[in-house]
């Protein structure tokens, strides 16, 4: 019964949405408030619907009812109740669920929040909101409907894949969505803007928050994925340039550049056509990633299911929402109105360069990510373009992004004083020069491109807290004034600080596990001793487990201090699921904050040595903070968003009425933002 | 500044910026592009050297482990011809006799293709599409078919 409430309540939500993509539009086109106001109760209609539908699976999910081919398919009733209920999105039809649900949630939460939003503008962006649901919510009852029913039931369920069963993946999916559907809300905003041809600095007001908050949910998310890809394939690759992690590295980088050029529209009343162009394609990557990962073209553990229906649905529906509001754009966007003047070096022009950077950077890994699906389709070849080729075009890229994202938070909106900036960053341009040499001089064979990002990590955390030293006045002003200042600088700039000294953070991981990592595969007999990177690890023996839904071997494995004690202990494990068969290599990582020491245990041996077992032990230096950087990152957008200047109702479209106000005098009020 | 120059400042940018990623897409395309064969588009020889992929089933009986627990040979095959391959390193977990997978690395002067990285699919349901391409080229759909079954079967 439950599993059919749901199915019906997903039917429901259907046509809500579809009431409301159209009434609200007419009503902003006649003016009538009536048909304009219908847009917010029905968007919280819809949220509540698609929640009904998803708590019916979740349902279906956790007492394990397989009547339901979703849950036969990829649940098992040993199975631990948080993989039962990350079993909802650990396969096509649950997530899909999912992604229309997050969709409905940005559609509610706008709703809700939207008290200062002009009547029409509200209309619009719901109702926009609204076409996009209808298509996927179209999509998931048309083609992958989770509420399948099989008659008659069997005992027990196929269990989903034993490598989704993980806490790190158990949130990725989430996390990401949230980022990837996020991004709808820019796009909504931006054709409604189109529709109405009218952008203004409130636009650009309304629509950072929302922005803010996908981009750090998308943070999270692809670092989530990334450290699941790094404790669970076994050797520690925390990146592979995969077509799927592209996918979501392509909304990411658009809406980091979105981030940025909306801070333009909203301080200076300029950048408009272009910010709204990126609105559009910020989302739009968002739904070419759904349409790589969920159709099939490619091969990856998020390919569940290869239905061609599937692929050419999303294409089509790809091609409405891309195509039709591109064309949208060209034919509305020479209405938006040119705004501030401003010099090369300034403030706008270092957010430029950012931006021209982010969307090169974008280009380049599209261009890699879709010419072997090209080539494929054009019967040219099967070709694979592999991690040199990103390196290649991705890196030299971002080196130069890096170094002006020190500079541009030091210029003035307008006019920039490219010197004094750079002399406020002595002490950083001092610190990233003895980072450098220090690097250099203790690369121990390393690479000299360590040196490279090494020093640029350096300058990326240094010029970041030498941009708030500056701000709150430290060493300049008594200490209990600087107190002061840092606790009335506004939310956007401590954000941006942390924002920044996250890439830093995240660089110095990445140059540190890519240039320093050491390995040792060999035999290794219970006794035995490996030793890596200066410390020796002794191998103690292998001891049978059982855990909930497998049994595992589990390695124990001592770590010793130089006079031979013990001082820490590592148990990876090889674990069989028992539904599957399928056997999972569980690592084991002791981590200093500096450095991981990395053991996976493989096969036996074999009858050579029938008490040996293959054994990995990997150093991974500075690898945690690849992941610490990106949720320094992630709260940078947190903290920002806590802006006064974002809070419900305060912004009224005071600025937009005196647009000099904001580009005169840089005071510390402001000056927050970026 | 005018308008007009601050417009043409940044379209010159803008080309720049076009102009810098197509020169570093190009170049790296050139160098970085791995094509993918199957054992039988390799029966020809004269890939030596070159940076490939190979695509087929792991010949079952034909993994054999090295006394150092880190090197592998196996042999991949499309049902039709076979290739002799030698990995160091670490298999994946799903990499297994009869399975689909995929090997990249070069032909040595033996003859034998050394891989620096193995590929194997992540979910017993799937098969990588170049793997089953080159095995219905091969003229084997059956083989396809009747893992296809295989796996349908295994379900409840």
């Amino acid at each position: 019964m439950i599993p059919e409430i749901g199915h019906y309540a997903l039917v429901l939500s259907l046509v809500v949405a579809l009431v409301q993509s159209v009434i609200p539009m007419i009503g902003a086109n006649r003016g009538d408030a009536a048909w304009m106001e219908l847009a917010r109760p029905a968007a919280v209609a819809q949220f509540l619907l698609v929640a009904i539908a998803f708590s019916a699976l979740t349902h279906a999910y956790v007492v394990s009812d397989f009547s339901v081919l979703n849950v036969v398919e990829n649940s098992h009733s040993a199975k631990p109740l948080i993989y039962k209920i990350s079993g909802v999105w650990g396969n096509h039809e649950g997530s899909m669920l999912l992604w229309v649900l997050i969709l409905a949630v940005f559609g509610a939460a706008v709703a809700a929040f939207g008290d200062s939003l002009p009547p029409s503008l509200l209309a619009r962006t719901l109702a926009v909101q609204a076409m996009i649901a209808a298509g996927f919510l179209l999509f998931v009852l048309g083609t992958s409907n989770p509420f399948m029913r099989v008659d008659p039931p069997p005992l027990d369920g196929a269990d989903l894949n034993p490598l989704l069963q993980d806490p790190g993946l158990a949130f990725h999916p989430p996390f990401l969505y949230l980022g990837y559907v996020g991004f709808s809300i820019a796009f909504s905003f931006a054709v409604a803007a189109l529709i109405e041809g009218r952008i203004d600095p409130a636009w650009a007001r309304w629509v950072r928050p929302w922005t803010l908050a996908a981009w750090s949910a998308l943070t999270v998310g692809i670092a989530l994925g990334s450290w699941w890809a790094y404790y669970t394939l076994g050797w520690g690759g925390w990146w592979f340039w995969d077509p799927v992690e592209n996918a979501s590295l392509l909304p990411w980088l658009a809406g980091t550049a979105l981030l940025h050029s909306a801070i333009v529209v909203e301080k200076r009343d300029a950048l408009k056509a272009w910010t709204v162009l990126l609105a559009i394609v910020a989302f739009s990557l968002s739904l070419i990633g759904t349409f790589l990962v969920r159709s099939g073209v490619l091969t990856s553990v998020h390919a569940f299911a290869v239905d061609p229906a599937r692929g050419v649905f999303i294409l089509v529906l790809l091609t409405i929402a891309i195509g039709g509001s591109l064309a949208l754009y060209a034919w509305r966007a020479p209405v938006l109105k040119a705004g501030g003047l401003f010099q090369p070096i300034s403030r706008e022009g270092a957010l430029i360069l950012n931006n021209l950077l982010l969307s090169t950077a974008t280009a380049t890994v599209l261009v890699g990510t879709l010419y072997p699906i090209f080539l494929d389709a054009l019967d040219a070849g099967k070709v694979s373009v592999g991690p040199p080729f990103f390196n290649a075009t991705f890196i030299p890229l971002m080196l130069p992004l890096v170094v002006a994202m020190g500079i541009g938070p030091m210029l003035a909106w307008k006019r920039g004083d490219l010197l004094g900036a750079l002399g406020r960053l002595k002490l950083a341009a001092l610190v990233t020069a003895a980072v450098g040499l220090a690097t250099y001089y203790f690369r121990s064979g390393g690479p000299v491109m360590a040196v490279v990002g090494m020093a640029v990590a350096a300058w990326a955390i240094a010029a970041a807290i030498d941009e708030l030293a500056g701000r709150i006045g430290l060493g300049r002003l008594p200490p209990g004034e600087s107190l002061r200042r840092a606790a009335r600088l506004p939310g956007a700039a401590w954000g941006t600080a942390l924002a920044h000294a996250g890439v830093g953070i995240a660089i110095a991981g990445m140059t540190g596990s890519g240039a320093w990592m050491t390995e040792r595969i060999q035999y290794l007999a219970p006794g035995e001793q490996i030793g890596i990177a200066g410390t020796q690890v002794r191998f103690d023996e292998v001891i049978r487990v059982d855990g909930a839904n497998y049994v595992a071997d589990r390695g124990v494995f001592s770590v010793l201090s130089d006079d031979g004690r013990v001082v820490g202990q590592l148990f990876p494990e090889r674990r069989r699921f028992l539904v599957s068969q399928r056997v999972i290599t569980h690592s084991a990582i002791r981590t200093t904050g500096l450095a991981d020491l990395y053991i996976a245990l493989g096969d036996p041996a074999g009858e050579d040595r029938p008490d040996a077992w293959t054994v990995r032990v990997y150093h991974h230096p500075l690898v945690p903070w690849i992941w610490i950087g990106c949720v320094v990152m992630a709260l940078g957008g947190v903290v920002s968003l806590s802006d006064r200047r974002f809070r419900v109702g305060a912004p009224a479209r005071r600025r937009a009425v005196a647009p000099g106000i904001a580009g005169a005098e840089p005071t510390p009020a402001t000056r927050g933002g970026v | 500044m005018t308008r007009k120059r601050r417009r043409l400042t940044l379209l010159g940018l803008a080309l720049l910026g076009l102009f810098t990623a197509t020169a570093l897409v190009l170049t790296a395309l050139e160098d970085n592009l791995v094509f993918f064969f199957s054992p039988s588009d390799l029966v020809a020889g004269g890939f030596e050297g070159q940076r490939i992929r190979l695509g087929g089933l792991v010949e079952p009986g034909s993994v054999q482990r090295g006394g150092d627990g880190v090197t592998a040979t196996f042999s991949v095959t499309d049902t039709a011809h076979t290739v002799a391959v030698t990995f160091t390193g670490l298999l994946p977990d799903l990499f297994r006799e009869g399975q689909g997978v995929v090997a990249e690395g070069r032909f040595g002067p033996d003859g034998v293709f050394r891989a620096t990285d193995v590929l194997a699919k992540h979910d017993e349901n799937y098969m990588p599409p170049e793997v089953d391409d080159a095995l219905r080229r091969a003229g084997h759909p059956d083989q396809v078919a009747a893992d296809e079954t295989a796996v349908l079967e295994a379900r409840p």
